[in-house]
Parts: structure tokens; sequence; C-alpha cells
């Protein structure tokens, strides 16, 4: 079986996985609905544009100068009004946002790892989790100073009118990608990013912004407890628009590592022989650096800090589907979607709502150490 | 053989076309397409520093195809520096190194994988992927971002496993197989990449005795197949036995380039190993066989260092005795740098085969028949002129009373000015005291008719 062929065939069964858990998962809360008409509610949301006459026979009719096109819903079952509205309005967009962020920390989760060439490293090895915190932070505890205005090069001061939500995620990801490119910048010198120094220099850069944040933390005052929330990590309150954003960014950066997991594979016998094979290694190093930098602030930005995902999930994977990334990272993201969406689920499915960084730590950690105590991962 | 060569440079350059059309290739392809005009490897005054110390400065090296080139050195020459230059991922001070007529600075890491692989010492693989893997890995340069493995790839890759023997592991992860194993599995990655130009760092070094000469011999076969390679190797006998020439490295420069039977003489290997060696001849093959010896060991005990050992007053020595017991003494003494004489020995004798690999003056006899009075008398001029005779295993023993006539080897010990005795066993450390000791002893050149026999075990 070709590795293209094993690619598909793992990937379509974990996409049917995904999608069982996400239907389960909706059909889970407070309102108990029926899986069935959790399926019926989802699909009759579906639209497909039916033409471009001005006629407005279909529903949710977008006007464009000139132009109308209609919108047909092809499905109407029926259900519950109430039930549409809680599966649609409220489940749905959650569950897609811990799709999605399970899917990209698991996706940069296994590309660190290959690129580090360590088992141990995960997403936020570059800096990334901590320079989303501080920026989050910041926000959450200065907001008047930082939402009025935000100077952008070249365009000058801008008043975005930055809704609450929309400027912690903000920050966010431009503190991650400001800690990347830090960290980044460090590890480099004359064009050359030695992966040991990489990883130092990350471990530098933690430590300082974990300063920070404790810092901001101690001037937060009335807003301690929603620093504390973010830091836990949480997907509470994901709005369709939120979720869309995130789509934008995730799925092209995906596509992106994909396209680089041949050589990724190649960079795992050491740099030398993979530039002997011939492979542009610092090019390569840059790309995959910059793509899984980029995948995982867009995880963070909104959710906050969720461990483990990025570490376990591409772990077991591996042990499942073996080392080859051509394989591993399809599988191990769209595992990721499928973990996030289930350990959410436990979060949210309780009397009291867990911040979902506590449940992924709580049942991550103890199967890490189930895997460290396993003998093929301790030879790791 | 011309024909064949020529094939695989086409191969290379079909590749380099193929390249052309799709937008990302150099002019110096063009150049490159000319039939076998330039060597696949050619450096030019190689210098590389790291950082103020000096690696190599001023190699040059070359490869042709259907040659395969022996890297010998001693350890920290510079062997590896020089495979890593010409892999390009050494960037070199000064010099330049081109791969097929291309300059390997100007070149992308895919078109130099295209034109040169490499077998490395070790691989580090974080993660357990199956052998068979590893080898596809050989083909990447020739694939495309969104190419899967075609059939000519899978070709490649299956005529490497099989020529590199480990087909029969295909499956098994490469942190499981051993490290002799692990070896030809990167002989693999190397055979797959299909290069006109092969680089092998010790490609022997952990494989076992049939191993080791089943890749030399892989790689003779592919470069008498018209490919050109250049390997660092420790085994100074395998390198002569394998390659059309030799480059020696030593203190970061080319001590010696050639075929062979030139480069490797016991006074080359001393400049450039710092040891005392004696060049045979391997019995089997007939190509040259290096024996080094301890300069240290041959010191003795106590103070002496290998420095004394070396510089000791290299003497005229004649040695008088036969079979393997004489020939091992000529073969220390010329390794210890002295100048050698032997006789009589008879034709086809160790001790005569040794002395002729030693250079030495040699007075042999044909076998079973009484020494002539000419053999005798020439040999006794050559221990005349000796410094001293060196009698092993009691030679010239039956002339005890002076009967020079019976026994050719009394008469010639005779006419010594001093003789050393030493038995067919002796050890290095004592044959070459011994030696020394003469120093202590009388002039040079002073005749000792007393035959002072200075009775040594």
């Amino acid at each position: 079986m070709s590795t293209w062929t094993r690619a598909s065939v793992w990937s379509a069964g974990l996409a049917v996985v995904l999608v069982a858990v996400a239907v389960v998962s909706a059909a889970i809360g407070p309102v108990r609905i029926p899986p069935a008409e959790v399926v019926k509610a989802v699909l009759n949301a579906v639209i497909v544009p039916a033409g471009i006459e001005a006629s407005s026979d279909g529903t949710g009719a977008l006007m464009l100068p000139g132009v109308g096109f209609t919108y047909a819903s092809p499905f109407a079952y029926p259900v519950d009004d109430v039930h549409a509205q809680i599966v649609v309005g409220v489940r749905l967009p959650r569950i897609l946002m811990a799709a999605l962020v399970g899917f990209a920390l698991a996706a940069a989760g296994t590309v660190m790892q290959g690129f580090f060439r360590n088992p141990m490293a995960d997403p936020s090895i570059i800096g990334v989790s901590s320079g989303a915190a501080v920026g989050a932070v910041a926000f959450i505890v200065f907001p008047a100073a930082l939402s009025a205005t935000v100077t952008l090069p070249l365009i000058g001061a801008v008043d975005l009118g930055l809704s609450h939500g929309a400027g912690v995620s903000l920050f966010a990801f431009a503190g991650a990608l400001a800690a990347a490119f830090g960290v980044y910048a460090i590890a480099t010198r004359h064009g050359r990013t030695p992966v040991a120094t990489l990883l130092l220099a990350g471990v530098a850069v933690q430590t300082f912004l974990g300063a920070v944040i404790s810092y901001l933390q101690l001037q937060a005052g009335e807003s301690l407890r929603r620093v504390v929330a973010w830091l836990m990590g949480h997907l509470s309150g994901a709005s369709w628009s939120e979720v869309a954003a995130t789509a934008v960014v995730v799925p092209p950066l995906f596509v992106l590592l994909l396209v680089y997991a041949r050589d990724l594979n190649v960079l795992l016998l050491g740099e030398e022989e993979a530039r002997g094979l011939g492979i542009a290694v610092e090019r390569t190093k840059r790309i995959l650096l910059g793509a899984s930098a980029l995948i995982t602030a867009a995880g963070v930005a909104f959710a906050g800090i969720i461990g483990f995902v990025g570490l376990i999930v591409p772990h077991i994977l591996r042990l499942v589907v073996g080392p080859d990334h051509r394989v591993l990272l399809p599988t191990a993201a769209l595992a990721g979607g499928s973990f996030l969406v289930a350990a959410d689920t436990v979060a949210r499915a309780g009397s009291t709502e867990l911040p979902v960084g506590i449940v992924t730590a709580a049942v991550g950690a103890p199967f890490f150490v189930y895997l460290l105590s396993n003998r093929e991962v301790h030879e790791l | 053989m011309s024909s064949e060569p020529a094939a695989d440079g086409d191969d290379g350059g079909g590749d380099a076309v193929g390249d052309a059309t799709a937008g990302d290739v150099t002019a110096a392809d063009a150049v490159s397409a000319g039939p076998d005009a330039d060597p696949l490897i050619e450096v030019t005054d190689l210098t590389v520093s790291f950082g103020d110390v000096p690696v190599v400065s001023g190699v040059d090296l070359r490869v042709d195809r259907g040659e395969l080139v022996g890297l010998v050195g001693p350890n920290g020459a510079g062997k590896t520096t020089v495979i890593r230059a010409i892999k390009g991922t050494l960037a070199p001070d000064s010099g330049t190194v081109r791969l097929d007529g291309a300059r390997a600075a100007d070149l992308s890491a895919r078109e130099a994988g295209r034109r040169v692989a490499s077998v490395p010492q070790e691989t580090s693989l974080a993660f357990d992927f199956r052998v068979r893997h590893v080898v596809e890995m050989g083909r990447t340069p020739h694939l495309g971002r969104f190419d899967g493995h075609g059939a000519d790839d899978d070709r490649a890759v299956r005529e490497a496993m099989d020529a590199a023997g480990v087909a029969r592991f295909a499956d098994r992860s490469i942190r499981e197989v051993s490290g002799g194993e692990r070896q030809r599995v990167l002989l693999a990655r190397a055979l797959a990449q299909g290069t006109p130009a092969l680089l092998l760092d010790e490609p022997t070094a952990s494989l076992d005795a049939n191993h080791a000469v089943r890749t030399l011999e892989l790689v003779r076969d592919l470069v008498d197949d018209g490919r050109g390679a250049i390997a660092a190797i420790h085994d100074l006998d395998a390198a002569a036995r394998y390659c059309d020439r030799i480059v020696v490295l030593a203190n970061g420069g080319v001590r010696a380039a050639g075929p062979p039977d030139e480069v490797l003489t016991a006074g080359a290997l001393r400049t450039a190993f710092d040891a005392e060696a004696f060049v045979g001849r391997n019995p089997a093959t007939g190509t040259p066989a290096v024996t080094a010896f301890d300069a240290t060991g041959a010191a003795g005990e106590g103070d002496a260092t290998a420095e004394t050992a070396r510089d000791a007053d290299p003497r005229r020595l004649h040695v008088v005795g036969t079979g393997r017991g004489a020939s091992r003494v000529v073969a220390r003494l010329a390794a210890a740098g002295h100048d050698l004489s032997v006789g009589v020995v008879p034709e086809g004798d160790a001790t005569a085969e040794t002395a002729r690999d030693a250079d030495a003056a040699l007075v042999a006899a044909p076998p079973f028949e009484p020494v002539t009075a000419k053999d005798r008398e020439a040999a006794v001029a050559l221990a005349e002129d000796a410094d001293a005779a060196v009698a092993v295993g009691g030679a010239g023993g039956g002339g005890r009373d002076g009967d020079d006539r019976t026994d050719p080897d009394a008469a010639v010990l005779a006419a010594a000015n001093r003789v050393v005795e030493v038995d067919t066993s002796v050890d290095d450390c004592t044959l070459l005291g011994a030696v020394r000791a003469l120093d202590d002893g009388d002039q040079p050149g002073e005749r000792n008719r007393a035959r002072r026999r200075n009775r040594t075990r």
C-alpha cells in the first residue's frame, strides 16, 4: 500500500471519528438532544448557492451591486426550533472551534517534534504560547489602554473599535507571533538556525515571558479571574465569526505543512544528510517554523493555553501509524481535533463548566505517564 | 568502458535538462551536458577553518568517471572535512568545489543531490523509520514537491537494496538493526540516489570482514560501470586493494597522491601517520599491505619516548637468517627506518620477499644448492659495509668454529663490524633496543674482528 493510500485511508477513518465525536458532543449538554436530531438540525442549516436570479425564493439572500446571489437550503427536516437554535447557534460553533484548535495544536506539535527531533517538543516550545499569553493577559488587564488605539505600521493610529473578545484574540495572536519571531531571531546567526540554539532560546524567552505574565497577574486586580480562566484554556462563548476567522487561517497552513511532510521526514536524518539529499535545509526550517508558529498562534489566540494536545496526540499517533509525517501529520491533526472536542464536551458537561485546559491536562498527563512506562516510548 | 560512463553521464544530464524546462536550473548545467568533459568532482585549493583553526588548506582533489579515489590519513587529518566541503554542508574559506563542472556553491541542494550522494559514518534517526523508508529517502532529489514515488523510483530503491544486501531486513526498524546493517542501509540510500558520484566516509568502519569486502567490491563495480567515488578509509590495505588512486591527507594538506604502489611507501606513511610502517605485499591479492608498528612501544620501557625511538639514528644493518623469523626482523627494522641489506638467503624464502618489499639490498641464491663464492663475497661485502649484522635464530651458528667455507652465514657475520644476535621470536622492543644499544658501543666503522656477540634474548 503506498504511503499516500495509507494516509488517505487513515485520514478518512479519523475524519469519520471526528464527525461522530462532534455529533455526540452536540447531543450532550444541559438539554439532551438525540444525535439524529443534531444531524438534521445541522443539515437544515446548510445553504448552497442556488443561482444569480434577483428573486428571493431561498433564504439569506445576499445583495451585491448589480448581481443578486440566492442561497437555498437543500434540506428541510422537521426539527424542534429550540433544539435547532441550541445546536447550530450555541454548540456547533464551540465544537468547530474545539476541532480547529485541536487540529492546529496537534499538527504544530507533530511538526515541532519532528523539527526538533525530540519527542518531548510541543507547539509552545518556540515561545508561541507564552507570547500569546502575554498579549491576551495584557489586553485583559489593560483593555482601555490597548483597545482604544492600535498603532499599525504605515497606517498610523487606528481606532479598531475592538470588542473585548476580539481584542484578546488579536493581541494573543500578535503576541504569539512576536515571541516566535523573537526566539527565531535570537537563535539565528549568519542565516543559520541551529535547532539546539532554537530550543534554548525558546526556553529562555518562555521563562522571561512567564515573569511578565506573573507581573501582569499582580496588576490584574478585578480582572484576575478572567486572566486565570484564559491561561487555563477555554472554548466557551465561541461565535461563528471567531470560528470563521480561525477556519480561514488553519487549513491553508496545514496544507503548507503537509506539502513539506516529506522534507520533514528527511530532516529527521539530520541537517547535513538532509542537505545531501537535496533539501534546502534553512529555507525548509524557516517555512516549517513559520507555518507552525502561525497555526499555533491561530489555535491559542482564541482558546488560550491548552496543554498536552500538541504533545501527546502526535505521540500516540506515532505509535499507531508510524513516524512517516505524510501519514502522521494528517492523522495526528484529525485525532487532535477529536480529542479536544471530546475533552471540551467533558469540560462543559458537568454542573460547573471547567476550563478545557484542565481536562486535557488531567486526562493527558496520566496517559503520558503511562506512555513513559511503556518500553517503546521510554526508548524514544 | 568509455561508452557506459557516457550513458551514465547522459542520465544525469537528462535530469538537468528536464529541470531546465521546469525553469530552475543554472547555466552551469548546460556545460555539464557535454560528454565526460569535466571530472565528477574537482576540488581546487580548498581551505577550511573552524574559527581561527585551519583544518585543511590548499587541498586539490579530482575524481573522474570510472575512478575510485581513497582518502587516507591519520585521525584529525581533515578527511571528513574535505568530504563535507564536497557535500556542500561546509562552506570553504577559499577554494572551489566543482561537481560535474558546476561550482557546488552555485548549485541548489536539489541539483547537488543529483550529482553526488554520500554515505555518512553514522546516522541519527530520532524515530523508528523502516529500513525501506530510509532507502526511499534517497530518491528525494529526484522528486518534485507533489510527486509520489514512480516506477523509476521504486526500481531504483529495489535495486539499491538488493545491491547493498539490505532487502532481507527492509521492513525492520532502522533503530533495531545492527551498526553494520545500518551502514549498509546508508549505502543503499546513496545508491538509490542514483548519482554519478559517491562520497563514502569510512564505509567499512563498522562492517565485518565479509561485508567490508562486499561493500568495497560493490563500490568498485559501480565505479567500473562509470561512476566516480571518493572514500575516506582507514584500512590502508583495503585502500590499496580497491582504489585507483590514493590521496594521503595529513596535517591539513595533501602529502601524497597517486596510484597505491607509489603512494603507500614506508617513508610517506611515516611522515603522514607519525608511525612506523612496513609496506609489504598481500600474498592473496598482490596489492600493498601495510603493517603499522607502535613507535611508542618500540621505544621500550622507562623514559624513552616515541621521539627518541624515531630519532634514533638510522643504521646500516645487514640481516642474516631465513624463514618467517628473519622476515619479521627485516620488516620491523625497515619500518623503524634502518637501511638494510640481507643475505645470503635462498630465493623464494619469506625473508627474500620481505627484503624486496623493504627495498633492501639482497643477495639471494638458488635454493637447495651450495652458495656460490660470488654470492658469498657479495654478502660479505654488504656486511662489511654495515654498521652491524643482525643474526636471527642462531644463523651462522654452524660456523662457530670459524669454518667460513661450510656456513656462508658465518663468513658474513665474521665480516661484520659487530653482531647482534636475536631469536626468531624476538619482540619489537628487544630487537630495536638491541640495535639502539649499538650507539653505546664502539664507533661505527671501526672493524671489530673479535665478533663481539651481544647475546640478546
